[in-house]
C-alpha cells in the first residue's frame, strides 16, 4: 500500500516536473532559438546570471518573474468570472492528459510491480479525446468574456475550428484502434515492442492525418487562425496580459507535448527502441543484478520516450517557423472535404486488412 | 509635331472652351472654361485617336491675388499612344466649385477629395465629398496661399 | 431555409481594423462592416501620417525640398529623391552629365530592389512565413549597407541634388555592390522557394483582389499592381527618362491581376532590377556628375573657399535658393508602387509655388473598397500588403 502510493507520488511528481520545470520553460527557449536558427538570427541571449547566459536559457526564469509581477489586466465590459477561469479551463487539460500517456513498461522493483503511466485508465484514447476537447472551452469562453470583437471573432474561429478537428482527430485514431483492438495505452504500447508493428507501419495514413489534426487541434501555425495576428490581432487572447497570457501560452506548450507523447505511443513503439524487446534490454543489464537490470532498463525506456517525444517537439516547432498560416475558411475546408474522407477511407482500408 | 494632336483636336471640336493654350517644355496644357470640363474630359477619354485612360492627377493651385483664384489641374495619361496632356479649369473664389469627373474616371474619387480637403473646392456630383488627408472638425483649406503656416487647430476631442 | 434565418436576429458587426492594427503597416483605417467572416463593406480611412508636405515645400527653398522627399516613400528614398531632381531639371530645363544619370540609375534600382524585397518580407510575414520575412530583410539589409557606403544615410538618403549628387560613387562601390548581389540572389532563391510554390500560400493570395486590365486603368493603378494585370506600363519604358533607354530589360506581367501576380510580378522586377544595376556599371563612363552652372549647383568646395565669384554664387543659391523660370511641368518616374509624378509651379522665385506629388499607393489604396467587398476579412491581409500602401506617400 505504502509502496503504492510512493510509486504513483513520484509518477506524479516526475511528469508535472518533466512538463511544468522542464518543457514548459525549454520549450519557450526551444521556440526562441530554433526560429532563430532557422531564420539567421541569434535569437535570445542577453539575461545572464552572473555573467552566465547559458544560450540564453535564464530568459525562461526572467519570462516568469516578469509574467508573475506584471499586473493583471481585465477590460471595462469584461465578464470577470470567465475571464479569469478561461486560461485555467485551457491549460489544466494539457496537464492531466499526460497522465494517461505512458513513458515506459512494466517493471519488477524490490518485489513491487512499477508501471511507467500515472493512471493507466482502460479507456485512456477516449480520456485524452474528452479533456482536450475542454480545452476548446477556454478558448471560447476567453474569446467571449474580454468584451473585444477581435476576441469574439477568434473566440468563434477557435470554437470551429477545434470541434471540426476533434470529430477528425477521432477518426484518424480509429484505424489504430482497429489495428491494436485497444483502448488501453498501455497495452498499445506493449504490442509495439516488435518494431515492425510500430504504429507507423501499421498506418502510415493514419499518422499523417492525426499529426496534422493535432497540430490543428492545437491551433499552432500553420493552424493558428483563431490567433492569427495579422488578421484578427491576438485573436481570444487579445485582452490577456500577466500570468493568465502564460497559462495559455503553456496551455498551447503542453499540449505539443501531449501531442507528441500521443504520436510517439501510438505510432512510434511508445518506450521500446527498435530491434530490442523488453527481455532483451534486460538480460543486456543483467550484470547490475535483478534489481538493477529492472531500474537500467527503466531508465533506458524512459530517456527512448522522452527522445522521441522530443523529437517530434522538434518537428513541430519545424512546420511552425516554415509554413504560413491557412485562411480560416481553408481550414476548415481541409478538414472536412480532405481529413475526413481520407480517415475513414483509412478506416475501410485497415478494415479489409486486419479484419478479415 | 506629334504631341499637339490633342491641342490641334481639341481646339476643332471646342472651338469656344479653350481658353488658352501652350507646350511649356513638352508639356501639352490647355485651360478650359470649368462649365465644360464634363465634356472635354468625356471626348479626351474617348475620343479614337486620343484614348486618354489614365487619370494620373487632379490637383489645385492657389494664384491668390489673380481671377479665377483657383485653377484645377488634371494629369491625363494615354496608354494607345503614349501621350501626357494637362487640362486646367480656373474657379474663382466666389463661385467656388466644378463638376466632378468621378463619372468619367474612378480614380479621380480620392484625388477630388484631397483638392477639396487642401483648396476647399467643391466638386458638383462627387459620391462622398468629405475631407481625407485632414480629419472631420478641421478649420480651413491648409494648402491656400492665405492659410497662415503656424496656424493652431483647436482640439476636437474623442469623436464618439 | 429563409424561414429559419428569419427569425435569426442578426445584425452586421461594424469593426475598426486600425490605426493600430497589426496588418495597417503604414497606419490606416479600414472601417469594416462584417457579415461573420464576410467584408459586407469596407472604407479606407488615411492622412494619418499627414504632415503638410506641400505645405512645407512651399514655405522652404527647391534644394531644400529633397530631404522631405526621402520621407515619401521611406522604403525606396532614392527614387523619390531621383523623381524629384529629374522635375526640378526639366522645369529648369538642363540635361545632367552623363555619369550622374548613371549613378542616378544604380540609386534608383538599389532602392526598387529594397521596396519590393520589404514588400515581399512584409506580406509573407503577416501570412505567417516569418523565416520569408527575415531572408529578405537580410537581404534589404545589406543592400542598405550599400546605400550607407554610398550616401551616408540608410533610410533617409537625401544623396540626389538638383543637377548632379551629393558625391561620386565611392571607391570599390562596383566590386561591393557585385559581392552583395550574389547574397540576394541566393536569399532570392531561397524564399523563392519558400513561397512560390508552396500551397498554403498559393491558396492565399491566389485569385484573391483579382482586377481586370479595364478597371484597374480606371482606378488609376500603376506600378507592378497595373502589371499585374495584364498591362505592360512601366514609365521607364514608355517615356525612357536618365538612360533606362540604353537598358536590356523586360517589364514581367501577370495575367489576372491577383494578388500571387502582383507578387510573382515583384519576384521577377527584383532580378530585372539586379540585372539593370550590373549594366549600369558595365556602362558607366568617367567623367563629372554635376552640371557646370553655378547658378543652380553648388560649386566644390575648394572653389567656393578660393573663388570670389564661386562664393558669391554659393551664397546666392543658399541663402536665396536656385531660381527657375516661371512655369509648370509635370514629370514622372517609374517609382517602386508605380507612377510618381511631380507636379510643379514656380512663380520665378526662389521658392517652389506649388508642388504636387503623385503618390502611386493612393489610386491602389482607394481601389481598396473595390476589391475587397465580398471577401474574407482574413483576405485584407495580403491584398493590403500587395497594394503596397506606404504612409509617408499616401498622407503625405
Amino acid at each position: 500500500m505504502l509502496a503504492d502510493m510512493i510509486e504513483s507520488i513520484a509518477k506524479i511528481l516526475f511528469i508535472f516536473g518533466m512538463n511544468i520545470g522542464f518543457f514548459a520553460p525549454v520549450l519557450g527557449w526551444v521556440e526562441r532559438k530554433q526560429s532563430a536558427v532557422m531564420q539567421d538570427r541569434i535569437g535570445a541571449n542577453r539575461a545572464d546570471i552572473f555573467g552566465f547566459t547559458v544560450i540564453g536559457l535564464f530568459h525562461s526564469i526572467a519570462d516568469a518573474i516578469k509574467v508573475l509581477t506584471k499586473e493583471d489586466f481585465i477590460p471595462t465590459g469584461a465578464n470577470k468570472f470567465f475571464h479569469t477561469a478561461a486560461p485555467f479551463i485551457s491549460l489544466v487539460p494539457a496537464i492531466v492528459t499526460f497522465c494517461v500517456i505512458p513513458f515506459g513498461g512494466r517493471y519488477t522493483l524490490f518485489g513491487h510491480d512499477v508501471n511507467l503511466v500515472i493512471s493507466d485508465l482502460d479507456v485512456g484514447l477516449l480520456f485524452i479525446f474528452a479533456f482536450s476537447s475542454l480545452a476548446t472551452y477556454g478558448a471560447v469562453l476567453g474569446g467571449w468574456s474580454s468584451n473585444n470583437n477581435w476576441s469574439l471573432i477568434g473566440g468563434l474561429r477557435a470554437s470551429a475550428q477545434m470541434l471540426s478537428y476533434e470529430v477528425a482527430m477521432g477518426l484518424t485514431i480509429i484505424g489504430v484502434l482497429m489495428v491494436y483492438g485497444s483502448l488501453k495505452l498501455t497495452e498499445i504500447g506493449v504490442m509495439q515492442e516488435n518494431f515492425f508493428r510500430w504504429g507507423i507501419f501499421m498506418q502510415p495514413l493514419g499518422f499523417v492525418l492525426f499529426l496534422t489534426c493535432a497540430i490543428a487541434e492545437n491551433k499552432r501555425a500553420p493552424f493558428d487562425v483563431p490567433e492569427a495576428e495579422s488578421e484578427i490581432v491576438a485573436g481570444y487572447f487579445t485582452e490577456y496580459s500577466g500570468m493568465k497570457f502564460v497559462m495559455f501560452w503553456m496551455g498551447e506548450f503542453l499540449e505539443i507535448v501531449t501531442i507528441s507523447g500521443i504520436v510517439t505511443t501510438l505510432f512510434f513503439g511508445a518506450w521500446h527502441l527498435p530491434f530490442i524487446t523488453d527481455q532483451m534490454l534486460l538480460s543486456f543489464f543483467q550484470f547490475a543484478g535483478s534489481n538493477g537490470a529492472s531500474i537500467l532498463a527503466m531508465l533506458v525506456n524512459i530517456a527512448t520516450f522522452f527522445i522521441k517525444v522530443i523529437f517530434f517537439i522538434w518537428m513541430q516547432m519545424t512546420i511552425r517557423w516554415t509554413l504560413p498560416r491557412f485562411r480560416y475558411d481553408q481550414v476548415m475546408k481541409l478538414c472536412w472535404k480532405m481529413i475526413l474522407p481520407l480517415s475513414l477511407i483509412n478506416i475501410f482500408i485497415t478494415g479489409l486488412v486486419f479484419l478479415r | 509635331m506629334e504631341a499637339s494632336v490633342t491641342l490641334k483636336k481639341l481646339k476643332e471640336r471646342f472651338p469656344g472652351s479653350i481658353l488658352e493654350t501652350h507646350s511649356h517644355r513638352g508639356d501639352d496644357t490647355a485651360v478650359v472654361k470649368k462649365e465644360d470640363i464634363l465634356k472635354i474630359c468625356t471626348f479626351l477619354r474617348d475620343d479614337e485617336s486620343l484614348l486618354y485612360n489614365f487619370m494620373m492627377d487632379v490637383t489645385a493651385v492657389d494664384y491668390i491675388g489673380k481671377e479665377p483664384r483657383f485653377e484645377v489641374v488634371y494629369h491625363l495619361y494615354s496608354l494607345r499612344y503614349n501621350r501626357r496632356f494637362r487640362v486646367k479649369a480656373g474657379v474663382p473664389e466666389s463661385d467656388c466649385s466644378i463638376d466632378s469627373i468621378v463619372s468619367i474616371w474612378v480614380s479621380a474619387n480620392w484625388f477630388e477629395r484631397e483638392a477639396f480637403d487642401m483648396y476647399g473646392i467643391q466638386f458638383k456630383g462627387h459620391p462622398e465629398l468629405r475631407r481625407i488627408l485632414l480629419y472631420e472638425g478641421f478649420e480651413g483649406h491648409p494648402l491656400r496661399k492665405d492659410y497662415p503656416i503656424k496656424k493652431r487647430q483647436p482640439l476636437i476631442g474623442p469623436m464618439n | 431555409m429563409s424561414d429559419i434565418t428569419k427569425d435569426f436576429n442578426t445584425e452586421h458587426m461594424v469593426i475598426n481594423m486600425g490605426p493600430s492594427h497589426p496588418v495597417t503597416h503604414g497606419t490606416v483605417k479600414f472601417l469594416t462592416t462584417l457579415d461573420g467572416e464576410t467584408i459586407v463593406d469596407l472604407k479606407v480611412d488615411i492622412g494619418y501620417l499627414h504632415r503638410g508636405f506641400e505645405k512645407m515645400c512651399e514655405n522652404g527653398t527647391w534644394q531644400q525640398v529633397i530631404p522631405y522627399t526621402d520621407r515619401l516613400n521611406y522604403v525606396s528614398p532614392l527614387i523619390n529623391n531621383v523623381g524629384y531632381a529629374l522635375a526640378v531639371e526639366k522645369l529648369i530645363g538642363i540635361d545632367v552629365p552623363e555619369r550622374c544619370k548613371y549613378i542616378r540609375v544604380i540609386a534608383s534600382e538599389l532602392s526598387r530592389i529594397c521596396d519590393h524585397l520589404t514588400n515581399i518580407a512584409a506580406g509573407g510575414l503577416e501570412l505567417g512565413a516569418f523565416s520569408a520575412f527575415l531572408y529578405f530583410v537580410e537581404a534589404r539589409d545589406i543592400i542598405w549597407d550599400l546605400i550607407e557606403m554610398l550616401c551616408g544615410a540608410r533610410v533617409t538618403a537625401n544623396y540626389v541634388r538638383i543637377g548632379g549628387l551629393k558625391n561620386d560613387l565611392p571607391d570599390n562601390f562596383k566590386e561591393k555592390t557585385l559581392e552583395v548581389f550574389k547574397k540576394v540572389r541566393s536569399l532570392w532563391a531561397d524564399v523563392d522557394k519558400l513561397l512560390t510554390k508552396n500551397r498554403i500560400f498559393i491558396d492565399r493570395v491566389k485569385d484573391i483582389a483579382a482586377m481586370p486590365p479595364d478597371e484597374a486603368i480606371a482606378y488609376g493603378f500603376t506600378g507592378p499592381c497595373l502589371r499585374s494585370c495584364g498591362v505592360p506600363y512601366d514609365v521607364r519604358k514608355a517615356q525612357p527618362y536618365l538612360v533606362y533607354d540604353r537598358m536590356d530589360f523586360e517589364i514581367p506581367i501577370g495575367e489576372t491581376g491577383d494578388n500571387f501576380d502582383r507578387y510573382l510580378v515583384r519576384m521577377e522586377e527584383i532580378t530585372q532590377s539586379l540585372s539593370i544595376v550590373e549594366q549600369a556599371f558595365d556602362q558607366i563612363p568617367p567623367g563629372p556628375i554635376n552640371v557646370d552652372m553655378p547658378q543652380y549647383r553648388w560649386q566644390s568646395k575648394d572653389d567656393v573657399y578660393n573663388r570670389i565669384d564661386s562664393l558669391i554664387f554659393h551664397f546666392k543659391t543658399v541663402i536665396e535658393g536656385i531660381k527657375p523660370p516661371p512655369g509648370e511641368i509635370y514629370s514622372a518616374v517609374e517609382g517602386a508602387n508605380g507612377e510618381l509624378g511631380f507636379y510643379l509651379v514656380s512663380d520665378g522665385s526662389g521658392k517652389p509655388y506649388k508642388i504636387k506629388v503623385r503618390p502611386p499607393c493612393f489610386a491602389l489604396t482607394a481601389a481598396m473598397p473595390r476589391m475587397m467587398k465580398g471577401r474574407f476579412i482574413a483576405d485584407i491581409v495580403p491584398t493590403f500588403d500587395m497594394i503596397n500602401m506606404i504612409g509617408g506617400e499616401c498622407d503625405r
